[in-house]
């Protein structure tokens, strides 16, 4: 396969890449920041994602969705990296959608899948609860109680947590913090009894929220896939997550590291353009370097979570960390290389610093993938 | 037909061609080849005076050549393949799977070549490309000179015409093997009076010419793969000339692509085993299996993330030049991040090797085989252009920075 977007790819790249310019820019975040906007996304907008086929992107055709693949979805967060558009698309129709399509039985897919593809439906997975992504350190205690579970714990860094109706939660049915067996995943409601849920405004000024969970009753249909063998469809689904934040981390590089060059060419110093000097010359000739063979590992490993979802973690690993690392770069280079405007709310160029920020933590930060690399390779 | 049902016979034909591929190199392919060349001996750069190494080396390369499997991707009719860019792939990807060395290395199939088929007229062609698929001249490249490294184009070397002929005078540096090469292709200046572009032709001739001798350099690593090249009134037809007289830059700027996009891949060759093991022999593990180096460990970690990182973007520049969509200068983004690269593995590997790795002359180093092969690594970013001059290209000619 051709690491190159097909025709049908660049047609994609150019619909949403249309819809997000002209609806969601820049400026749209700001709005949504600024007037504290309750929902943190819009909803109109979403609406319009879903009749474009955006909000079912992966969900297969018979539930409504586009029946699309990996390639496609990070083509979509590509574009949404360029304009740092709040919205649904990453938590439910990536993350979540993979989770019910992959884990979930025949009545869980029918449940939920068509009202996540026209748009009605947000969903989230919640898994991380401390400061770092460590998914087997998951805590959160799930007790059986006659016909069903108790589930205890918190869970931060819930994407969309405080807008979803439907959470994902990764718990502890069995062996303590560390361990790959005895994790399950729980459908739970967020408006269930013991649920309570606490908005966090995030630096990137992205939907986040922290929930807890007090004894909160699900009966035994809510579990998702096996009890006790929730890790490898966990591995999947976050490897899923992980490619499309890679891809988002992508569009937003590449996005700052144009408008850095286009200040390069605008801004005088000296009596002259200040892309004029060698200095700054070949430190952006070096990011461009950087983010082309980021693009390239990025769509690697989204090529081969669509060959085969549990043989890809390597190439997610790698595109994972590149990410971190180029788009940690190409904000720190943009900020740098446009002097004190750079440090101004009133620049753009800050908000695509914050949103590297908090993709770099999800789903695991550049040491963490490099870390996982290394112990896949044995050493 | 539609285009969706043009690649579904595309995709049909290369699955066939895959698998009579692996058939063909699993029958063909001695074992012995299927192992990375551990030295400079181990690798065939055929020529007039090339002798195998190896009776398996001789009949892999044998088997190679009557398929046009040397230049799998040139036209049969000058003894290539006559393989399109997918089948290329595919054999690429085929011989990698089993760890199967090239059959033949050489500056004629990386460099020339590629120039001579863009820019040669027909009898250039059919005169040289045949055996340089066929290893029967080995070539060598007359570029840089004492004054003119990274500003290549203020060389000095003269050709001046006498008749048919041109009477070549001056001198060459950095001339690899030029002392084992059999024709070299070299850059001159042919009219003195244009600026400094405009005045250059790329010529071909026999390095057994009266008037051309060769000295090795003796390089830090000890060994001396380059030499000094003088020419004292070597006489050259001017049928030799490839492109037009005084058009040359143009013939050693597309070379000079090629040449770049190879050395960007010398990464890619020469070490067998992932350094994480290497390492692991030298430093040892803990309990858990982990290299007893928290730092080196990391180090190895961030290399083997970037290394497979550039393997996807080489990848994705073949891609890209199928489909018409590459930069022309991308070829400098690869050498430079590559070399780099390559450097990085050296260092680490000489870290990861301690004590051991400083031995220079002994059975047990393999007569210091990695540090020399280290301090090689180290003209990497500076052969076939500096990392620096790489940059310089990006940022002109891809980002179009001002004044670059």
């Amino acid at each position: 396969m051709a690491l190159v977007l097909t025709e049908e790819q660049s047609m994609l790249r150019d619909s949403a890449r249309g819809l997000i310019s002209d609806k969601a820019p820049v400026s749209h975040l700001r709005h949504l920041r600024d007037s504290k906007d309750p929902t943190g996304f819009s909803k109109e907008l979403w609406q319009s994602f879903a009749e474009m086929g955006f909000a079912g992107l992966l969900v297969p055709e018979e539930f409504g969705g586009s029946g699309l693949g990996f390639m496609e979805a990070g083509v979509v967060m590509e574009e949404i990296g360029r304009t740092l558009m709040p919205s649904p698309f990453l938590a439910t129709s990536v993350v979540a959608a993979s989770a019910l399509n992959r884990g979930g039985n025949a009545a869980q897919k029918a449940e939920f899948l068509p009202w996540i593809s026209n748009g009605s439906l947000l969903a989230t997975l919640a898994i991380d609860e401390g400061a770092k992504h460590r998914p087997l350190h998951t805590a959160l205690q799930a007790v059986r109680a006659g016909n069903g579970f108790k589930l205890s714990g918190a869970k931060a860094l819930v994407v969309d947590g405080h807008v979803a109706d439907l959470f994902i939660v990764a718990a502890r049915t069995a062996g303590s913090a560390g361990e790959r067996d005895g994790l399950t995943l729980f459908l739970v409601n967020p408006k269930a009894k013991g649920v309570s849920i606490e908005r966090t405004i995030m630096v990137d000024a992205h939907n986040a929220a922290r929930i807890e969970l007090a004894n909160v009753d699900v009966n035994a249909d809510s579990v998702l896939g096996e009890i006790d063998q929730a890790a490898g469809l966990l591995d999947g689904v976050l490897d899923i997550g992980r490619g499309a934040v890679a891809a988002e981390m992508v569009g937003l590089s590449d996005e700052v590291f144009g408008r850095t060059i286009e200040y390069l060419k605008s801004r005088k110093q000296f009596g002259k353009l200040i892309g004029e000097f060698q200095a700054l010359q070949h430190r952006a000739a070096e990011l461009y370097v950087d983010i082309e063979i980021t693009r390239a590992a990025t769509m690697k490993a989204l090529q081969a979570l669509d060959a085969d979802v549990t043989k890809a973690a390597s190439s997610v690993a790698v595109a994972k960390a590149r990410a971190g690392t180029t788009a940690t770069r190409a904000v720190q280079e943009g900020v740098q290389m446009h002097g004190g405007m750079g440090m101004t709310d009133q620049f753009d160029i800050g908000f695509f610093m914050k949103r590297a920020r908090v993709c770099e933590e999800l789903f695991g930060d550049a040491n963490y993938h490099t870390e996982r690399l290394a112990r896949a390779r044995g050493y | 037909m539609t285009d969706a049902k043009t690649s579904e016979i595309e995709s049909a034909d290369l699955d066939k061609f895959r698998s009579e591929t692996r058939a063909w190199l699993e029958a063909n392919c001695p074992p012995e080849m299927r192992k990375p060349a551990t030295s400079d001996a181990d690798v065939f750069w055929g020529g007039r005076n090339a002798k195998f190494s190896s009776e398996p080396q001789r009949v892999w390369f044998e088997r190679m050549r009557d398929k046009g499997w040397t230049v799998p991707d040139w036209p049969r009719e000058y003894g290539g393949g006559g393989l399109s860019a997918a089948e290329h792939k595919v054999l690429r990807s085929e011989m990698a799977r089993i760890g199967a060395r090239p059959p033949l290395s050489s500056f004629g199939i990386w460099m020339l070549g590629p120039a001579l088929l863009k820019y040669g007229n027909e009898a250039q062609k059919k005169e040289h490309l045949p055996k340089i698929a066929a290893g029967l001249i080995r070539w060598c490249q007359g570029y840089s000179e004492p004054n003119a490294g990274s500003d290549l184009a203020s060389l000095q070397t003269r050709a001046e015409s006498d008749g048919d002929d041109f009477i070549i005078n001056g001198q060459k540096i950095w001339t690899s093997y030029a002392n084992y090469a059999d024709w070299i292709f070299c850059l001159v200046r042919t009219d003195p009076a244009a600026k400094k572009h405009d005045g250059i032709s790329f010529i071909l001739f026999d390095m057994a010419s009266k008037g051309v001798t060769t000295k090795p350099i003796l390089l830090i690593s000890g060994y001396s793969p380059f030499c000094e090249t003088f020419f004292d009134n070597v006489r050259v037809p001017k049928s030799h000339v490839v492109g037009q007289i005084n058009r040359g830059w143009d013939v050693a700027k597309y070379l000079l692509q090629h040449e770049r996009a190879m050395i960007s891949g010398m990464g890619e060759r020469g070490v067998g085993r992932p350094l994480g093991q290497i390492a692991a022999d030298s430093v040892g593990t803990d309990a858990l299996g982990r290299l007893d180096d928290a730092m080196l460990r990391g180090q190895i970690a961030t290399f083997d993330v970037d290394e497979a990182a550039l393997a996807a973007c080489a990848e994705r520049a073949v891609d890209l030049a199928k489909a018409g969509q590459a930069h022309p200068a991308f070829s400098s983004a690869m050498k430079y991040y590559g070399t780099e690269l390559n450097k990085r593995r050296y260092e680490i590997l000489m870290s990861a090797g301690g004590i051991d790795a400083l031995e220079w002359e002994s059975e047990r180093s393999k007569h210091g085989a990695r540090p020399r092969a280290w301090l090689r690594t180290k003209a990497n970013s500076i052969e076939g252009g500096t990392s620096e001059v790489m940059l310089g290209i990006v940022a002109k000619r891809i980002l179009d920075l001002p004044g670059a």
